[in-house]
């Protein structure tokens, strides 16, 4: 599988993360949760970012989405906490 | 409930951006949306001090915020049968006492103006991408937590 996938972090993820987006070649990473799991296995410092699964929201092409939306090559993938608008 | 407000209703007008809002010239906008508008309910939204809080910063998602906001104020349009709405959020650093969102909402009754309006900042504050960080007089800064009280106000509707 060729292309790749943009990956975006916003607020206190982009923080922890240490960065606001990447560009990470699409693997074998059919959906979300497969994504995280990679970038997890590549850096350390991922357990840490994302160390409260329930506090992370995640958008699939700027549309709300969960771990186990698909994905494929040339998708945008958003992770963020909970927002607080208003 | 007529077809016929809904028939004219205006386009909802969304915004995202740094500078002010001007709430007059949104509310004459508005008014004139329709010679049915026989209200306009509104919520203004102000940087709360107290605590040695300093400003607020808020960051968000470009293009995705604005979507979501579209899509939310166009589904008051319909739900409540307005004849217009607005919504304007504010980005970037705000000190206390200014104005974050403006939500307007429009309607043919005060009911429906005023539910709209609830249902708009509602819904925004836990639905649209936008995220708060506090700075305080003693230069520390921290993300808001979402509070258990807006996502249970935004699943009421």
């Amino acid at each position: 599988m060729s292309g790749t996938v943009t990956i975006l972090y916003f607020a206190a993820l982009r923080e922890r993360v240490g960065r606001g987006r990447e560009v990470v070649p699409f693997g074998d990473m059919p959906t979300v949760r497969a994504l995280l799991e990679a970038r997890r296995r590549e850096d350390a410092g991922f357990n840490d970012a994302f160390s409260g699964p329930g506090q992370v929201r995640v958008a699939v092409n700027k549309v709300l989405a969960d771990f186990s939306t698909p994905l494929h090559a040339g998708d945008e993938v958003a992770f963020f906490p909970p927002m607080t608008g208003g | 409930m007529s077809g016929s407000s809904l028939r004219t209703a205006a386009v909802p007008r969304v915004r995202v951006q740094d500078d002010p809002f001007d709430i007059a010239a949104e509310m004459e906008c508005l008014r004139q949306a329709s010679v049915l508008v026989g209200g306009i309910g509104s919520f203004i939204g102000v940087v709360r001090g107290g605590g040695g809080l300093v400003a607020l910063s808020l960051e968000h998602y470009p293009g995705m915020c604005e979507r979501i906001l579209t899509d939310l104020a166009t589904e008051a349009t319909e739900r409540f049968d307005l004849c217009g709405c607005t919504v304007i959020h504010r980005v970037g650093r705000l000190l206390v006492g200014e104005p974050i969102v403006l939500v307007l909402a429009a309607a043919a009754h005060r009911a429906a103006a005023l539910d709209a309006t609830r249902f708009l900042i509602d819904r925004l504050k836990t639905g649209a991408p936008f995220w708060k960080s506090e700075e305080f007089d003693d230069g520390r800064c921290h993300w808001v937590e979402s509070r258990a009280v807006d996502e249970e106000a935004a699943a009421g509707w």
